[in-house]
């Protein structure tokens, strides 16, 4: 699968009240080509989740084409729940690779502060069966919340053990330039902010936001004629498990999760030990203790007593959600996995800032469509 | 825009389990689908008969929500359970009829139908499933 | 009215919501002497509960204790003043959720507190015409009451439902006789779009109330050639627990016979559940054997009588699902502010 990732984007994710979706995607597009030093691309993918409900707008390739003013391209939008942005880079390094494609664009945009807080949790909700979940009154959030319970139940976790990954993710956030909430977080403060879903507190879930990233994907001739430095995709995996989480098995196994990541590693021929830092998709705290476990790069249940020894610190032993991941960073939904691949690139090309992974060689993103309905990882790598 | 779930056919097609936790089992491995299938999802087969589910089952867990989603502003706080039926089904859904304390991992539950919102545009009223502690006899 | 002769209850069920209101709370709201109030408490519907959902759950009852299958039910009617919609039949909701033959025959009756028993008289035609196997009966009721009228100390929910079919050796009671009694009385009517009942104050006592159940009451005797011996049991509507003793004393009727029917005390006025609500709880205590009148009113006026001889089933049946009692016992008592969110009284 190999192909390189030669520029990227990040906008800050805030309430964008002054902005369109359209002018968000197309900033977010046009920063990543200058910065790629290409002047165009033949191929534009833009991962959005909520564009026909909140902007009552489709077609949104088309759309970011006419904004940036390129002409005969194969513009589309990809959209898979959490896991669009991974999709929509699946997309660009197939048609990279087969060589229908010298250079492509990924855009992730979401603008949810058109819609309210509960909208939001209805929005969410959209990626679980709208027929038996969404329609008993039973949102995301609240499935979420039962996993969580589940979860301490087991592995006899405290909550402030597993809120404690907030704090990891403001922690890293707080000295972050793009990130929707640059300031830190004290455990203490998290267990005070009001439950939203018993034992979720405010401050382990992620707040509605707007936001647009963008990476630009080249063919290795064409990586080599560029002047600026890139990194490669080695690895893309994918798995889907039953939609549902309590129809499966074991809701908290997220073999979904497992099963991507795996396909990913392989494909790149690398290790798990040989990864230098991980991007996760922690919409709920919880999400990342479990997605770390499914993962395999902790045992069942372990992660929280890992992570308050210090592992996944920036300065850690395997550092999670360098810029502070979906909590901090912030979640604009179907951007999220664009800024991480972003994130990810600019920690392999040394460009990210105060948030630099020392010796980033290998990292890894992983995103997911619900509570691991589907599960997309990607392996990328500096080149030296 | 309006909502998917605030159209009159979508749950009138949902009727037969949102009112009777009626679905389709699996003749091969006996797993239970909600609704209508043609291929389980779990092991494959093709051959699904059509069951209504018991009534009664256990609660699995449960948690209080405070922040609603669209169209539940007003029931709020609201429980939500994990519920495992008798033929080891599970499902989520909310709990009517008690509060946090009244509720134990591992109590008896049963089914009941409920009024689950109204639509704020067309005052349609949409019921269905809940679930609450088994009256006891 | 000639006498029935096939048609007999099969089971019995009972719903009352488990929030109560105190009269002594609404007392307190409006400035009233506690010690001076029709009820008790009276029952009060959950924000997710109605008419409907209350039907359904009398109806589960009642359908366990007959041992009958959903399936074979061909006739749901649904006495009551408190539609969820206005138009749009709830009985093939409460159908629906049941999941009754797809040929049934439906539909909801209104006839104040009596629309319950007219369902009654309904089914049991039916059964002995021969046109269905079994029906399902309901009463079921959200009544209102406008904030600070005096119907507001007891207008309450509840509902109750009695699977009715032929009558055979296994069933709970069997219908003898029934008699219907109707004036043009206004002592009590709700207009189209309104929200609240009005009612005529005293009127609604001596010339509709006492007249109409009286007169069923009489009717029902002397054409069956009983008297008030020949019954063990008397069940009245209860729009509040004075009149029916009222009724009693009027009719020498020893209230040891008219007591253990009252339920208005601990559940308040349920409309057009209220007198079937009470005939249940005579059947959970009742012997095989024994005569149950029940006589219900309606406003706008007239009564339903019956006259019902407890059979054998009753002893196994009635086992199969939660009393009236094991149900009055769920109570969550609710405060004043509380009662105006659950009952949807507060409107912007």
């Amino acid at each position: 699968m190999r192909c390189f990732l030669c520029g990227a984007a990040v906008l800050k994710v805030d309430e964008h009240w002054d902005k369109s979706l359209a002018e968000l995607m197309a900033e977010a597009g046009l920063r990543a080509l200058e910065d790629s030093n290409l002047s165009t691309v033949d191929h534009v993918f833009v991962s959005n989740v909520y564009g026909e409900r909140l902007q009552e707008q489709a077609n949104l390739g088309t759309f970011l084409a006419e904004e940036l003013g390129l002409k005969n391209v194969v513009a589309t939008r990809v959209e898979a729940g959490g896991v669009s942005g991974l999709a929509a880079l699946y997309s660009a390094a197939t048609v990279v690779r087969s060589g229908l494609s010298k250079a492509a664009m990924v855009v992730g945009v979401e603008k949810m502060s058109d819609g309210t807080l509960e909208e939001s949790i209805s929005l969410m909700t959209m990626e679980e069966r709208q027929e038996y979940i969404g329609s008993f009154g039973v949102s995301q959030l609240a499935e979420a919340a039962l996993l969580y319970k589940e979860y301490m139940r087991r592995y006899k976790v405290g909550a402030e053990s597993i809120a404690y990954f907030s704090v990891l993710s403001h922690e890293n956030s707080s000295r972050c330039s793009h990130a929707q909430y640059q300031f830190k977080l004290s455990l203490e403060s998290v267990m005070n902010s009001p439950m939203i879903a018993e034992p979720i507190h405010r401050l382990e879930a992620t707040a509605p936001a707007d936001g647009a990233a963008a990476i630009i994907v080249v063919s290795d001739d064409l990586a080599e004629k560029l002047d600026r430095t890139n990194c490669t995709l080695t690895g893309l995996g994918f798995s889907n498990d039953l939609p549902v989480a309590f129809d499966r098995e074991d809701p908290l196994a997220m073999e979904a999760v497992s099963t991507a990541g795996r396909r990913a590693l392989e494909m790149a021929g690398v290790s798990r030990s040989e990864v230098d830092f991980l991007e996760l998709h922690e919409s709920y705290s919880v999400m990342s203790p479990l997605m770390l476990e499914a993962l395999g790069f902790t045992e069942r249940g372990q992660a929280c007593v890992k992570a308050e020894k210090g592992v996944f610190g920036l300065s850690g032993e395997l550092p999670i959600n360098t810029f502070g991941g979906l909590k901090g960073r912030g979640h604009p939904v179907g951007a999220s996995g664009v800024y991480a691949v972003a994130e990810a690139f600019l920690q392999l090309v040394g460009e990210a800032s105060k948030n630099q992974v020392a010796k980033a060689e290998r990292g890894m993103v992983v995103s997911m469509a619900g509570l691991g309905a589907y599960a997309g990882a990607a392996v990328l790598e500096a080149v030296r | 825009m309006k909502p998917l779930t605030s159209r009159p056919p979508f749950y009138w097609r949902l009727r037969p389990f949102i009112y009777r936790l009626e679905g389709s089992r699996c003749s091969v491995c006996g797993h239970f689908h909600p609704l209508n299938r043609v291929v389980c999802r779990r092991c494959g087969s093709r051959t699904l008969e059509r069951e209504r589910l018991n009534n009664a089952g256990r609660l699995v867990n449960y948690t209080v929500v405070h922040q609603a989603q669209e169209g539940f502003e007003k029931t709020t706080p609201y429980l939500v359970g994990w519920v495992e039926m008798d033929d080891g089904t599970n499902l989520v859904g909310q709990l009517t009829d008690c509060d946090p304390q009244d509720l134990k991992v591992g109590m008896t539950i049963e089914m009941v139908v409920r009024k689950l919102r109204v639509d704020g545009d067309s005052n349609l009223i949409v019921y269905g499933v809940k679930f609450r502690p088994l009256v006891q006899r | 009215m000639p006498k029935i002769r096939n048609a007999a209850i099969h089971g019995y069920g009972v719903y009352i919501p488990m929030f109560r209101i105190k009269g002594a709370e609404l007392a307190k709201v409006w400035g009233k002497n506690a010690s001076d109030l029709p009820v008790k408490e009276k029952a009060v519907a959950g924000l997710d509960e109605d008419t409907v959902t209350m039907a359904v759950e009398a109806s589960k009852y009642a359908l366990k204790r007959a041992g009958v299958d959903a399936s074979s039910i061909s006739a749901v009617h649904v006495g009551t003043e408190s539609k969820p919609y206005a138009v749009k039949p709830s009985g093939t909701l409460v159908a629906e959720i049941l999941g009754t033959s797809r040929k049934t025959t439906s539909a909801d009756l209104e006839f104040a507190c009596k629309a319950g028993t007219e369902a009654v008289q309904f089914i049991t035609a039916l059964v002995e015409a021969g046109r269905i196997d079994y029906g399902l009966a309901i009463g079921a009721d959200t009544a209102q009451g406008r904030p600070g009228d005096a119907l507001e100390y007891t207008a309450a929910s509840g509902a109750a439902a009695l699977v009715i079919g032929p009558a055979k050796n296994d069933c709970v009671a069997k219908f003898d006789y029934s008699v219907s009694f109707v004036t043009d009385t206004p002592d009590f009517w709700r207009r189209s779009y309104e929200r609240y009942p009005v009612h005529a104050s005293r009127f609604t006592g001596e010339p509709a109330y006492f007249h109409h159940t009286i007169s069923a009451v009489n009717t029902i005797l002397s054409e069956n050639g009983y008297s008030v011996n020949d019954i063990d049991y008397f069940v009245f509507h209860q729009p509040n627990v004075k009149f029916p003793l009222a009724v009693a004393k009027v009719l020498s009727i020893p209230t040891s016979k008219v007591v253990p029917g009252l339920v208005a005390d601990m559940v308040g006025n349920t409309y057009a559940a209220c007198s079937m609500v009470a005939l249940a709880k005579i059947l959970d205590i009742a012997s095989p054997g024994q005569r149950i009148l029940a006589t219900s009113y309606g406003s706008g006026a007239g009564s339903d009588s019956f006259v019902l001889t407890v059979c054998d089933g009753i002893l196994e049946k009635r086992n199969r699902a939660p009393t009236y009692t094991e149900l009055l016992s769920r109570r969550k008592e609710i405060d004043y502010s509380t009662y105006l969110k659950y009952r949807d009284k507060i409107r912007m």
